[in-house]
Formats: structure tokens, sequence, C-alpha cells
């Protein structure tokens, strides 16, 4: 029998009734819901704090969040950020499914061969998405499972409106004819 | 500033199962949530679904024993609307969420390691423009950090039965919606697909 570790996928339904399970996991053992954008924001608050002396005073950020006893801290949410980096790595060593393409196929087929062109508008899209995400407090996994699991109003809003505007856009992009180039 | 070392430990052990479960799932790459926005590649819904069906159980059950208790974030309409809209478009230009970025940097690629560079900037740029977007934020008011069952005075064990039953349904539906394995001669674009799903 194949080690399992050693496969490029797993079936999606196993893998989602795995993200599932870690989080009981993460609520049981850290009273914690799976979340990546947090400790992006965390971070982008003390560099701020480190590199500019006088923001605490300036900015009602950093007041807001020590009243509400979320100070920016390097906590559980950044070791699972760091986390999750390490076990693609692994995952991805295992099944010799790793990669550094820099220009996926479909952009190629749309927007060209260029590893400059691609680069920067990944750049500038991962800003835009995060951004959004703080302007929400949370993404795919804060809002989108962790908080649709808990049932949360504002994570269903939240889940409902990116699907939508993401399918608007990938086909704003791509149009129909995108679908062949996946 | 720092956690426990336990609690630190703690996190980076549920990271890396989680990571493991995000590369495995096949979503760390550009044409799985790409796909998905093109309506061709139902692997993201099933992934999330499943997870949303399945914690949603255990979640419940440890907050009706004492175990845990929920975090739920505030329904500010202004900032989850305008957010919600500015992250759908930056997921489908970068191909990637936050978490899939991360994932897709441990596997190697390049065009998500981009991605993360510009996740950090955007976050440094919404903290410094915190005071300022609080308007925006509260634009549409503040109805707090409410669960559906709040809002409907009702209990969760209806919901989180009428999501299971959805989730089968839509699986049902889904059935042989695939992954990219289910990918047609018409993809004549020379370049090779599914680089090796094994299905």
């Amino acid at each position: 029998m194949t080690n399992p570790l050693s496969l490029k996928s797993w079936p999606p339904y196993a893998v989602g009734v795995g993200i599932g399970l870690l989080s009981w996991f993460a609520f049981a053992t850290a009273d914690k819901p799976l979340g990546i954008s947090t400790s992006f924001e965390n971070t982008a608050a003390l560099t701020e704090k480190a590199a500019l002396p006088g923001i605490e005073q300036s900015n009602g950020y950093f007041a807001a969040k020590a009243a509400e006893g979320t100070p920016p801290k390097i906590g559980w949410e950044w070791m699972l950020v760091l986390g999750v980096f390490v076990g693609a790595f692994f995952s991805a060593r295992l099944s010799g499914d790793h990669s550094s393409e820099t220009v996926p196929a479909l952009w190629r087929w749309r927007f060209g061969a260029s590893p400059a062109k691609r680069l920067a508008v990944a750049f500038l899209a991962g800003a835009v998405m995060m951004f959004g995400a703080r302007l929400a407090q949370g993404c795919t996994s804060g809002h989108g499972i962790s908080g649709s699991l808990q049932l949360a109003a504002s994570s269903w809003v939240f889940s409902a409106v990116f699907f939508a505007v993401a399918t608007a856009t990938a086909f704003a992009l791509y149009g129909r004819e995108g679908a062949d180039h996946v | 500033m720092f956690d426990s070392i336990e609690k630190l430990l703690l996190g980076l052990a549920t990271g890396i199962v989680f990571g493991f479960l995000l590369q495995k799932g096949q979503v760390a790459k550009f044409s799985v949530i790409v796909g998905q926005f093109l309506l061709k590649d139902w692997t993201v819904v099933k992934i999330m679904g499943t997870a949303v069906v399945v914690g949603s159980v255990g979640v419940f059950a440890l907050v009706a024993a004492g175990q845990a208790s929920l975090h739920v974030k505030p329904l500010l309409l202004g900032g989850v609307l305008l957010g919600g809209a500015l992250f759908g478009v930056g997921m489908t230009v970068l191909g990637y969420c936050p978490g899939t970025t991360v994932a897709a940097c441990g596997e190697g690629r390049r065009d998500a390691m981009a991605g993360v560079l510009g996740m950090f900037a955007g976050a440094l740029a919404f903290v410094a423009a915190w005071p300022a977007l609080q308007p925006v934020v509260k634009a549409l008011g503040n109805e707090g950090k409410v669960t559906i069952p709040d809002l409907t005075g009702t209990s969760p064990w209806p919901w989180i039965t009428g999501l299971a039953l959805a989730g089968i349904a839509g699986a049902v539906l889904l059935r042989g919606f695939g992954n990219r394995t289910r990918l047609t001669p018409v993809a004549e674009s020379g370049i090779p697909v599914g680089s090796g799903a094994e299905t």
C-alpha cells in the first residue's frame, strides 16, 4: 500500500473532514479559531511600532486593540502561519509536488509570459486581498471556515460577498474560454 | 508581546497539520483556486463546505460542554461588505487566499512569495490607515458579535443539522463536477494539465 503522505493529493472531502477536525482541536486546546490574516495585521502593527516612534499615540489603533485585550503580539496565530508554510513544504517534498512556477498557465494564456508582470500584479493583489481581509476582520480561514462553522452572521455575509465578487472577477478577467485553459 | 512557549508550539503544530492538509487538498495552486471561480473545479467549495459541516458539530459540542467559547467577528456591515469585495478581487487576481498563499510558498511557487510580501504591505497600509478607515467600517452600523441563532432566537442545532443536510445535497449535486481530472479534450492549450492528480 502506498504511504498516504507521499500521495500528491487527497480527496477534497477527506481534506475537509481533516480541517473540520483540526478546528475542534484548535478550539479544544487553544480556544482559538483557525485564522491566517490576524497575524499579518499583528506583525504589521509591531513593525510600525518599532519603526515609527510615537505612532502609538498618533494612531488610535494601538489604544483600541489594547482596550479590546488584543494588543499586537507574536502568538498562537503567528506560529499557525509559520506552521502552514512548514506543513505545506513537507507535504510537497514527500510527494514531489513542488514547483517554482512564477507564471501559471492560465495567466500566461491571458496576460503573457512576463515574470515581472506576474510578480508585480501578485504583490498588488496580495496587498488588496489582505487590506480587504482586515477591513472585514477575517479571510477564507477566519471567516470562510472558522466563522461560518460558528454560524457567525458576519462570516456568512463575508463568504457570500467574496465568492460572488471573486467569481465575477474571474469571468471578467478570463471569460468563458478561461475554463478551457485552467 | 509573546504567548507562552506551550501555546506557541501548539500553534506551530496546528499550523503544520493545516498546511499539510491544504497542500494535499491541491488548493495551494493558482489553477485550482481560479478554476473554482470559473466554476470549473469545485475543490475549494468541497473542502470548505466539508470543513464547516464537520467543524460546526464539534465546536458547538465543545461550547455546550463548557470546553471552548465561540469567537465570532462583529457584524460591522460596512467593513464586511467592502472588505469582502476587495478580498474577492485580490484573491482571484493573486490566485490564492491568505492561507493557501503561505502554503503555496511552501510548495515553492514564486508568485505566491510576491503575494506574501504584498499581503504584508496590505497589512501595513491597513494599520497605518486604521483611524481614517473607522467611519467606513462602521458606516452601515455595528450589530455586534452575533450568530445566526442569536439573530433568530433559535438553538444552533437545527442550523447545524440543516447545514449537514445541505452539505450532503451539495455533494450529490457536485458528483462528477470535479477536480481538474474532469478536463475535456477541448483543453488544447498545449499545457500539461493536472500535473499528477492520481485519479
